[in-house]
């Protein structure tokens, strides 16, 4: 299934509404980075709300995902991961240490405004 | 043991529909939403293990009740190639594939118990149990 990539100004916004299987998972990846490249987005918002599950795999996609939009040029911030998928993530041993987040959409526009602004 | 339920594991996809059907059965059993991520998660994990590493196998899943408690039983079984050093893929970050080795020192904090049996060449099993709270 392919993930829908918004443009809105110098930004992408991605809200991510699936049960994200491993193939989907990586086509996001491959798809958001094409897009950087097309349209010369400066920031990225990937919103989790919706997400219920994050398991290693799909942790080590959107840490990548961070790390080559962020060579590409790009700031991404990941928003709205629920509590229940933060306690697992912790329990996984893993931290997204260097991954900008933000509660939610709203704050993780405002959050790349000041991270582009730095 | 007689299992309640179990999904084979023969393609990529059902890594995700292993996961929604452990979900459905911790909801049933009572299990609240942080609970029901954390076995979704475990699940997800052996069911990767499997497709990746042993290509084939099933996940099952059992209630047991016992008289003061209740809870889920995951078992993972596959006819793969077996671990050599179960030590060694316990450790966090030991991955053979490129991954992050989270999987299965994850699996075990995610539950309450946590067995793994291997024999090379014949295939893994693990058990893992959560209790109800
Ligand atoms: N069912 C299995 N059969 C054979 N080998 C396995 C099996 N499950 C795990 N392994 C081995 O154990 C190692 C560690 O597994 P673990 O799930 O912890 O990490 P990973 O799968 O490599 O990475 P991650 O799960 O973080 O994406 C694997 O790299 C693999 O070599
Ligand atoms: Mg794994």
């Amino acid at each position: 299934m392919r993930i829908p990539i918004l443009k809105l100004h110098n930004y992408l916004l991605i809200s991510i509404q699936i049960d994200l299987d491993d193939q989907s998972a990586i086509q996001f990846q491959e798809d958001l980075l094409s897009k950087i490249h097309q349209s010369g987005a400066t920031g990225v918002v990937i919103d989790l709300t919706s997400v219920d599950i994050i398991d290693s795999f799909i942790a080590k996609v959107l840490g990548d995902v961070v790390t080559m939009s962020d060579l590409m040029g790009a700031k991404v911030v990941l928003t709205g991961i629920q509590p229940a998928v933060a306690m697992t993530l912790i329990d996984l041993g893993i931290h997204l240490q260097d991954v900008p987040t933000a509660l939610d959409l709203e704050q993780g526009l405002i959050k790349l405004r000041q991270e582009l602004e730095e | 043991m007689d299992f309640q339920s179990c999904v084979n594991i023969n393609k990529e996809w059902d890594i995700v529909g292993a996961r929604q059907i452990g979900r459905d059965f911790a909801r049933k059993i009572g299990f609240g939403t942080v609970d029901q991520a954390r076995i979704a998660t475990a699940i997800s994990e052996l069911a990767r293990n499997i497709y990746l590493y042993a290509g084939t196998g099933k996940i099952c899943f059992e209630t047991i009740e016992e008289i003061d408690r209740k809870g889920l039983v995951i078992l993972a079984v596959d006819d793969g190639p077996g671990i050599a050093e179960i030590s060694k893929v316990m450790e966090d970050g030991y991955s053979t594939s490129g991954g992050l080795g989270a999987g299965l020192p994850g699996v075990k904090r995610l539950m309450d118990e946590f067995d793994i049996i291997s024999e090379q060449e014949k295939g893994t099993e693990i058990k893992a149990v959560k209790w109800v709270r």
